[in-house]
């Protein structure tokens, strides 16, 4: 099984790289300090089995998980036993592994992973809303948050998230501009340019470039600026 | 008599693999000052939340040097800073201490 150790101290990869190289089903493709550059690698490549670290600065192992939409079999390695109970809520976590971790512990962690079936899809932040006519769902920290939509002015794309904007509150979220249009009313929605989704009902102005939507000046590309001059009733 | 930090957890680990054990309390020993450092200076600012993170990182190397009681003393420790109760900090230190002088050694 080709695995991946996630963890912020040098300490620990170390001991995870040692136990792995005594367990003769493992093969170790790549270790990372933190959850950022796990899911880049994981972007591009594949693993069977991820040794993840919950307590990382900036991105817990719980919020790496939710970022995967199909996340590998995952292996908890913590010194925290509390978060046993929230970690087999996931479907992907096999085992829960308390440090300081010994060979035999390892071993049979490892057995468990072998015999799971490939984890299932994670609920996508945004593809797994639940839509109804007026509202969108949005997962963010495990909650899922009740969006008006018609409250929505703005969304931008921002490298792996998008940005949100309402009048009462902005959301980020980890997903792509295209999942949440698609969930989005075509007729009040549009793509005006490859980073921002905006709400044609609260523009306030248009010049040559861009758009006035609440107070925030948008760019409008070439390309889509034909189909957002449909949308307007000119006079 | 107090317990003494001891390598058994890492001889089980290397199988005798005196490389990886120097390896080892290599990077220990590079870390170990470090996240001490840290956890002081979180303790001195007030940010007593940052350092019961600190104090939870240490437990690993706590636990890497076989020290049990320490172990338990740090996992109290850690939870009463979460509350905002710093009332073991000089024992911490002390078995912080302990650790920097054998892994130097």
């Amino acid at each position: 099984m080709k695995c991946l150790i996630i963890d912020d101290e040098a300490t620990a990869r170390m001991i995870i790289n040692q136990l792995i190289q005594k367990n003769p089903n493992l093969e170790l493709e790549q270790e990372f300090p933190n959850a950022m550059q796990a899911i880049k690698y994981l972007n591009q490549e594949s693993a069977d089995l991820i040794f993840l670290d919950i307590h990382m600065p900036d991105f817990t192992g719980f919020d790496f998980i939710q970022t995967l939409k199909t996340p590998p079999n995952v292996i908890l390695t913590t010194s925290d036993k509390s978060f046993a109970i929230e970690a087999f809520e996931y479907d992907c976590i096999v085992d829960y592994l308390v440090k300081p971790i010994t060979q035999e512990r390892f071993d049979k962690a490892v057995q468990k992973a072998i015999k799971a079936k490939p984890s299932k899809k994670v609920e996508d932040p945004v593809s797994e809303l639940n839509k109804t006519d007026n509202d969108l769902y949005v997962n963010i920290d495990r909650r899922l948050i009740k969006i008006d939509i018609s409250s929505i002015y703005l969304i931008e794309a921002k490298g792996d998230y998008i940005h949100i904007k309402t009048f009462d509150k902005n959301y980020t979220v980890h997903s792509t501009l295209k999942k949440i249009a698609d969930k989005l009313p075509d007729d009040l929605f549009l793509k005006i340019h490859r980073s921002f989704v905006i709400n044609t009902k609260h523009i306030i102005d248009i010049e040559d470039n861009s758009v006035l939507i609440e107070k925030d000046v948008v760019p409008v590309s070439r390309s889509n600026r034909p189909e957002l001059m449909k949308r307007l009733n000119l006079l | 008599m107090k317990e003494q930090p001891n390598l058994s957890y890492i001889h089980q680990l290397s199988g005798g693999d005196k490389d990886f054990e120097n390896k080892l309390l290599a990077v220990v020993n590079r870390e170990l000052p470090e996240e001490a450092e840290i956890f002081l200076s979180n303790l001195k600012s007030g940010d007593f939340k940052e350092a019961a993170s600190n104090v939870h990182k240490l437990k690993h190397k706590i636990s890497i040097l076989g020290l049990e009681e320490s172990y338990c003393f740090a996992e109290l420790y850690e939870d009463e800073l979460r509350e905002g109760i710093n009332n073991r900090q000089a024992e911490f230190e002390e078995i912080l201490q302990g650790m920097l002088i054998f892994i130097k050694s």
